[in-house]
């Protein structure tokens, strides 16, 4: 379980964060939603430790990764992977050697078992035979494909998911929340998303929480959460929405 | 009022902040060297990425060296014939050339031209590695970015600046050869015999050792500057430029010092 208490940052004079209470529960498809700015990348930089709160605290599982640098910090990274807003794929590497890197890196597999492991991975991805293209030569959706092959290659416990369908086509984005979807079913890790991708993202996901003002407002299970009264939710919901949320009377 | 407020008050305070940022950079760049350097003592260690490395900072800077060291012997013994000519000191041509070179010219320039050729690069590499989150990537897998980009560019500058330095004396030599022997009618063999006197082992140690510390500075400031680089493309070309700039400096600072100390 990912607990977040009271966590605050500030960038100089701009309050990011104002002290986010947040839990996760494990196993489970969590989507963070608010509008834009509101420091959604941010919070999740902390949950893997990319950033480090001014005050509060981040627990995993009875650690507290605020608190950790060093060897014992990327001890708990191990645990986890990450799927950027911009894939952040290896651009001087081909689609093979990204998906390859945090095997050979971590020598997680012998050698001679990588091949396997990262084909085996693309095939499930959609990507069969693509392995020699390098990011450049890819489509949006193929680098974000790309993406969540190497963040599942490592057999995380916990996946980030940072807008994955942002700048997507809506087909393609459908598509990608169908394949996190999936691969969530099939893996069984803790997944964290940030996304605006409404209404999709309650039929993908278990929980949903808003986070708007630097907190969270809201958190419920997705089904629920279209209905909740609270009025910042009830108006996010309708401009993302176009009015497809069911009213808070229904 | 204003003008004396200006000039009381706002004019210490902005040299107090402007003065706390270059303390503050400046410390920020040696914890940066220094997380270089005991990075490079931990396995592992890379020998491949090293290898890469001395290809592009080394190989493919080999022949912006070699043009320029031709033009820079070339010039030096074209206005050192005519300055040793008016004491008839022609014969003094060679010694003037190889000493200049081996000593000053040769680790300044080629410094020079490894820092606009592959420290710019370095820095827009690393940089938008920075923007497109590549570096955080690294870090989510667990990986050092410090030892998996930093270390191997560092270690391959300072082993190869030196060779590239050599290449520059060598051809610079030739090319003042070649202008004061073949072209102005020096006598060749008082040019290779007053090398031959004038040039000894020490003159090229100190050579070498700017060499090796140029190749730190320009690794050093090319990746720092990459790596802290701001997350916008302006930000990244504004980087790019203090860097060159930034490294050409220093470059020369530390010549100066250095020379007084090897002299």
């Amino acid at each position: 379980m990912i607990t977040l208490k009271g966590v605050e940052k500030s960038f100089g004079k701009q309050v990011v964060l104002r002290g986010v209470n947040l839990t996760i529960p494990t196993g489970q498809l969590t989507t963070i939603i608010g509008p834009s700015g509101e420091g959604k990348s941010v919070l999740l930089k902390h949950i893997i430790g990319l950033m480090k709160p001014d005050r509060g605290e981040i627990w995993v599982d009875g650690v507290e990764l605020s608190r950790l640098t060093g060897k014992a910090l990327n001890e708990v990274r191990k645990r986890f992977a990450m799927l950027f807003q911009s894939a952040a794929l290896f651009d001087s590497m081909t689609v093979f050697d990204n998906v390859a890197f945090p095997l050979r890196e971590k020598r997680l597999v012998p050698e001679r078992e990588v091949p396997r492991v990262v084909n085996d991975m693309l095939e499930r991805v959609g990507l069969t035979g693509m392995g020699h293209k390098f990011p450049a030569e890819l489509s949006g959706g193929m680098k974000k494909r790309v993406g969540l092959a190497r963040a599942l290659v490592m057999g995380p416990e916990i996946i980030l998911f940072d807008e994955p369908t942002t700048g997507l086509d809506p087909l393609m984005a459908k598509t990608i929340h169908d394949l996190i979807r999936a691969m969530h079913k099939v893996f069984g890790f803790t997944a964290v998303m940030v996304s605006h991708d409404i209404p999709a993202i309650f039929s993908i996901s278990d929980w949903v929480a808003m986070l708007k003002h630097g907190q969270i407002i809201a958190m419920a299970p997705s089904h629920e959460f279209p209905r909740l009264s609270h009025p910042d939710v009830r108006e996010f919901l309708s401009v993302m929405d176009g009015g497809m949320s069911v009213p808070v009377d229904a | 009022m204003q003008p004396f407020k200006t000039v009381v008050i706002a004019l210490p305070g902005k040299t107090g902040r402007v003065s706390l940022w270059v303390i503050q950079e400046m410390g920020r760049m040696f914890l940066f060297l220094l997380q270089v350097g005991l990075w490079a003592l931990r396995p592992p260690f890379r020998p491949r990425e090293i290898l890469k490395q001395l290809h592009v900072i080394g190989f493919k800077t080999t022949f912006v060296v070699v043009l320029t060291a031709i033009f820079t012997g070339m010039v030096l013994a074209l206005q050192g014939y005519y300055s040793l000519r008016k004491f008839g000191a022609e014969a003094l041509l060679g010694s003037a050339v190889a000493l200049s070179m081996i000593r000053e010219l040769g680790p300044v320039l080629a410094s020079l031209m490894v820092t606009a050729r592959s420290g710019s690069a370095m820095t827009a590499e690393i940089g938008l590695m920075r923007i497109t989150e590549q570096i955080d990537a690294l870090e989510t897998m667990a990986v050092n970015p410090v030892q998996y980009l930093i270390t191997p560019k560092m270690l391959a500058a300072i082993l190869v600046v030196p060779l590239l330095v050599s290449m520059f004396d060598v051809v610079g030599i030739w090319g003042g050869y070649v202008v004061g022997v073949q072209l102005l009618g020096a006598s060749a063999g008082s040019f290779w015999s007053s090398v031959e006197s004038a040039v000894e082992w020490r003159d090229v140690y100190g050579g070498l050792l700017k060499a090796v510390s140029f190749g730190v500075i320009v690794s050093w400031v090319c990746c720092y500057k990459g790596f802290y680089t701001q997350m916008s493309a302006e930000g990244l070309g504004k980087a790019t430029t203090e860097a060159v700039v930034l490294t050409s400096v220093l470059i020369l600072v530390w010549d100066y010092f250095l020379t007084s100390v090897l002299l």
